[in-house]
């Protein structure tokens, strides 16, 4: 069969596919009700992995989806432009033609490649009519201390650059004082440094000490006008768990119930298994329905996901479990 | 469908498990089972199909019991039984945990067969059921080891005759057969005829792990062999099912000195309060009413919430409803599989359809062929509705709203059932103030539906009586191991030829509401002493004069939330009152029974010890918090049962009425006492003591009469939670009988006596109180 000569992404990757979240005033008294009962969610967390479970062509269909809400990440101390390239070349091509032609796909894209401020022109041209967005951590990421002045001059440098996405970090000691129009304030001023870029908050969850503070953050940044909430920068000691996205993404249904606006979601580091990734998904599907699962509103943010999904991609194909060296390294 | 269209459609697909092995067992054993008999199967005969409910699908035929069937397997039992016992509570824990060990090494067979004959979803058994089967047996294999240490004036009840239903097959013959092999019982069970597989092969596993032939017998069939069962020569009857049929056991059973257990229906209500995580609170309600397609006894089905959220709320549930999939119960995709049968899914149909208020179905796809009922939501019902009253055991869920917590509480417990209940609020003091008050014998605080082995299980009112789980459950499987004495009836002294009568009359009344009361119908006995000596007159109390001292006791029902301290306050006092009128006591004692002097001063001083006994226990019967395996606490709480009604022993007329009366106060219940039939006149002369020492009215009530005329009123009396009976007059059957009606607890004599100059605690304490469950996970963070 013929083959698409251009990429085919699950959905336009042009930033302002749906309504932008335009943000709320700050309702503290939205904030103050806020309830998450930890053991109920962990309970469910726990039960999701049990509930729900897809195989052979859909679990190979899932996972090829999957691929395509990843932000294919490096945010290491020892990036050079090189190694940048390379990501990007893997973010076109992220899975052997062979495999996609035996499954009778057109070839797929990563949802976005994810690097720091000064790797972003280079990723800008690398990624250069693939139609794949470029991301910038942000804000002093990853525990956003340096002066805000800086934080905001970031953002906008990183924007000149070409970052068609920016994720910042919030300030946790907003959260952990309870201080929620500081955290607003820092939000909405960010939001606006942004641009047309879209900004994701991201909420260092495991910094954040309980489920409760994670809600309230949640909602606050959506009121502050972001367009996704994310889990971690990955450095923290633990990044995204189950009980903290479905805490989030509650958060996020509430939050459309009330506005009508719908806010995306990224879950960020530790997420490493293809299992894990569907989990997710199902999670999504589920508890938000199908528009979260499109790039446009839900991301993987993980490094070595990728790989593990290639190989279940060609166990789906040869019916013989793979090695990790007979897939492109990105 | 290819790779490329469900990319674009994010379909969920099939994802069977392999029915294979299942089926291969099946075929191994040509699709026909006989019983589980003396450690063998029995060539099978009269057969009925099993069915899978999700297809229609014939997966085996199973042997209707005969009656000489049920009695070979209850001979199997009987000749297995001193052998099993006597082995020792080590050796059976090791055959436990080697029961515990197999559930664990076939549980992908187990979990498979359980979904196919039953419809469940394969999550369910496979991740619920089968696992907590598990831990039921590795939980007991832990009593068995224990029994002699910890119940050392335990021993096994014999052989127990066990009839599960067909709602969780194998977890209900965990819940029974582990505690009963573990104290040293054999076991007759019966599965419900739906569901008999995984039984089947469990008993015959079970040569695996060492159980000895005729320990364990599995016999199959309708209810017809259920009544064989109950009708046998068995020690104890264990059941598990609707709240008729287990009303039925109690009537059959009424007299036969067989031990009973029922674990019966529900309605249980599912509290949310405006504060709580309502989310969760609807998760919570998946687990609740949507687990098992909602055959499950202690399913949340009653949904009240408070006005203030129950839009929003009741929004949020309808949405979740719709996320819901139901189809194939082997499909590890599947929320809700197949309602067990088409007899059942008619019950439904029938309780559903014309039903008033709103009724909301998800929007979900129901598979054309099969047993399936989709979700239903009914808003807008009062508690007047039947559906609002009545257990459907299907997937519906009513609910009516709240203002405040206390109606939140009065409509909780506006039901006949009480198994269950849940609450949600992020509101510590909220929720365990509302727990206690929920007529039920679980509570889920911020939860529901979880269950362990170390966690006590079963109801109040009409759910029936007894617990399964916990060291309160392996009551129900042992029995003291002191021989009751002789029964010793006296009879009142007949009416002399020449009568002696002296002194100022003094009319002894009935004592109802802290008040002397005449005898509604207007009789009096004359009461002689063994000289012919009159000794004054009491009232016969009839059916009226029963309904007037439970309606005073019904009134008191603040005592039962007293505190221990002050109860025993209470009862210091009444032994201090009795002991300043103790010469002018004894004489009455010797005076009524011919008792030597010496004696009714003792039977006087055992009393006021007996009183100082009951007020030390009073504030120290102390519940427990349970090791379950959850971020949280279960607390097993021992609450009042409420009203009891006790005949006092004939003989020990002081003393049989304190040593009874004493230990139901003291743990905050409030009492009838018919007083000794012989010699009541030592229960009247307590009138005053109570005045004055401040026991508040209607706690204690006592009535003068003939037992046998009013143990079918007290018994019968609906408003009464439980009877005790230490009667010289054979009134045991009519008791348990009687009782059927709401079926209160009953603990009878049976003809057999008591020496009442021991305390007997333990006895007191358990028959005085029901054990609550309150589960309470926790954590933040």
């Amino acid at each position: 069969m013929a083959t698409e000569p251009t990429p085919i992404r699950a959905a336009p990757a042009a930033p302002d596919d749906h309504a932008r979240n335009p943000g709320l005033a700050l309702d503290m008294d939205w904030i103050r009700g806020v309830q998450a009962n930890t053991s109920a969610i962990e309970r469910r967390a726990a039960t999701l992995p049990g509930r729900r479970s897809v195989k052979k062509a859909w679990q190979a269909a899932w996972l090829l989806r999957a691929i395509t809400l990843i932000d294919l990440t490096t945010l290491a101390g020892d990036d050079t432009p090189g190694r940048v390239r390379r990501l990007c070349a893997k973010a076109r091509q992220p899975v052997r033609p062979d495999l996609l032609e035996a499954m009778g796909m057109g070839p797929i894209t990563t949802g976005a490649v994810c690097v720091y401020h000064e790797m972003v022109e280079t990723a800008v041209r690398a990624l250069e009519g693939s139609g794949i967005p470029v991301a910038a951590v942000s804000t002093g990421f990853p525990a956003g201390l340096s002066p805000f002045r800086l934080r905001v001059a970031e953002i906008e440098e990183s924007v000149k650059a070409g970052a068609a996405e920016i994720d910042i970090v919030i300030s946790r000691r907003h959260v952990l004082t309870g201080d929620w129009s500081a955290l607003y304030d820092e939000m909405r001023t960010f939001r606006a440094a942004c641009g047309p870029a879209h900004v994701k908050a991201i909420l260092a969850t495991g910094e954040l000490g309980t489920l409760r503070n994670v809600a309230r953050a949640s909602f606050v940044c959506m009121m502050a006008g972001a367009d996704f909430i994310k889990t971690s920068t990955g450095k923290e000691g633990v990044n995204a768990t189950l009980p903290v996205s479905l805490t989030m993404i509650r958060a996020i249904r509430a939050y459309e119930a009330a506005t009508g606006v719908r806010v995306g979601y990224k879950p960020a580091g530790g997420i490493s298994k293809a299992k894990d990734a569907l989990t997710y998904m199902a999670l999504m599907k589920d508890e938000l329905g199908d528009p979260w699962l499109r790039p446009d509103l839900f991301r993987f943010g993980a490094s070595s996901l990728l790989g593990d999904i290639e190989r279940q991609l060609e166990h789906h194909v040869t019916g013989r479990y793979s090695a990790g060296y007979r897939h492109g390294m990105a | 469908m290819g790779v490329a269209e469900i990319f674009e459609s994010m379909e969920y697909g099939p994802a069977p498990e392999d029915a294979g092995p299942a089926m291969a067992w099946l075929e191994g054993h040509g699709r026909a089972f006989g019983h589980w008999i003396g450690g063998a199967f029995t060539a099978a005969g009269e057969t009925f199909d099993s069915r899978n409910p999700a297809t229609g699908e014939v997966l085996a035929a199973v042997t209707q019991a005969t009656q000489g069937d049920v009695d070979a397997a209850i001979a199997a039992a009987r000749k297995a039984q001193p052998g099993w016992e006597k082995a020792g509570g080590a050796a059976r824990a090791r055959v436990l945990y080697a029961l515990a060990r197999l559930v664990q090494k076939q549980s992908r067979l187990f979990a498979v067969l359980e979904t196919l004959d039953n419809g469940k979803p394969i999550r369910e058994s496979r991740d619920i059921d089968v696992p907590l089967v598990a831990r039921h047996f590795y939980y007991h294999a832990g009593m068995a080891q224990l029994m002699a240490d910890e119940l050392p004036d335990r021993r096994a009840l014999g052989v127990c005759g066990q009839i599960v239903p067909w709602n969780f097959p194998l977890l209900m013959l965990a819940w029974k057969v582990a505690p009963a092999l573990a104290m040293g019982n054999t076991v007759v069970l019966k599965p419900a005829e739906y569901t008999s597989l995984t039984a089947l092969l469990f008993a015959e596993l079970s040569r695996e792990a060492g159980v000895p032939p005729g320990v364990l017998n599995v016999v199959t069939g309708d209810g017809a062999v259920g009544e064989r069962i109950v009708a046998a020569e068995v020690d104890k009857i264990a059941f598990t099912g609707s709240t008729a049929v287990g009303r039925r056991i109690r009537e059959a059973t009424a007299g036969s000195g067989k031990a009973l257990t029922l674990e019966l229906g529900g309605k249980s209500p599912y509290v949310v309060f405006d504060d709580a995580d309502l989310d969760s609170a609807v998760e919570g309600l998946v687990d609740a009413i949507w687990f098992n397609q909602g055959q499950v006894c202690c399913a949340g089905s009653r949904l009240l919430v408070q006005e203030s959220v129950a839009e929003d709320f009741l929004a949020r549930v309808r949405r979740r409803m719709d996320g819901l999939r139901l189809g194939d119960p082997l499909d590890k995709c599947i929320d809700v599989g197949a309602i067990v049968d088409p007899v059942q899914l008619d019950t439904i149909r029938g309780l559903v359809d014309g039903a008033p208020g709103e009724v909301y179905r998800a929007d979900v796809a129901v598979p054309d062929a099969g047993c399936f009922y989709p979700p239903t939501l009914i808003t807008g019902l009062s508690p007047a509705d039947r559906l609002m009253q009545e257990e459907i055991f299907g997937p519906v869920l009513v609910s009516t709203t709240f203002r405040t917590p206390a109606e939140a509480v009065a409509l909780a417990n506006d039901t006949r059932y009480g198994l269950a209940a849940t609450v949600w609020t992020e509101n510590v003091n909220l929720a365990l103030d509302v727990a206690p008050k929920l007529a039920a014998g679980v509570v889920w605080v911020n939860g529901t539906n979880l269950f362990d082995a170390a966690a006590g299980f079963g109801g109040v009112r009409e759910s029936g009586f007894g617990r399964e789980g916990g060291w309160e459950g392996l009551t129900a499987y042992t029995r003291s191991a002191a021989d009751a004495p002789k029964l010793k009836a006296p009879q009142a002294a007949s009416a002399p030829k020449a009568a002696t009568v002296e002194g100022i009359d003094r009319t002894a009344k009935l004592y109802v509401g802290g008040k002397q009361a005449r005898p509604d119908g207007g009789y009096s006995r004359a009461v002689w002493s063994g000289k012919g000596a009159l000794l004054g007159h009491a009232g016969l109390a009839n059916r009226k004069d029963v309904r007037n001292a439970v309606e005073a006791a019904e009134k008191a029902a603040a005592w039962g939330r007293t505190t221990g301290h002050l109860r025993a306050q209470i009862l210091y006092y009444l032994a201090e009152n009795l002991s300043a009128r103790g010469p002018e006591v004894a004489d009455r004692i010797a005076a009524l029974t011919g008792a030597k002097g010496k004696e009714a001063e003792a039977e006087v001083a055992a009393s006021v010890d007996r009183l100082f006994t009951w007020a030390a226990w009073a504030d120290k019967h102390d519940g427990r918090a349970k090791g379950v395996p959850i971020r949280g606490v279960a607390l097993a709480m021992n609450e009042s049962v409420g009203v009891i009604g006790v005949f006092c022993p004939h003989e020990a007329p002081l003393l049989g009425l304190v040593a009874t009366v004493a230990p139901a106060i003291a743990m905050g219940n409030r009492v009838v006492a018919v007083a000794s039939e012989p010699f009541p006149l030592a229960a009247t002369d307590l009138y005053q003591v109570l005045d004055t020492s401040d026991v508040p009215g209607g706690v204690v009530n006592i009535l003068t009469g003939d037992h046998a005329e009013l143990a079918p009123h007290l018994a019968g009396h609906l408003a009464v939670d439980a009877v005790w009976s230490f009667s010289g007059a054979d009134i045991s059957a009519t008791v348990e009988r009687e009782s059927a009606g709401n079926l209160k607890r009953t603990w009878v004599n049976h003809g057999r006596g008591r020496d009442w100059t021991r305390t007997d605690a333990d006895a007191f304490l358990a028959a005085a109180t029901e054990v609550k469950t309150v589960w309470i996970p926790y954590g933040e963070g």
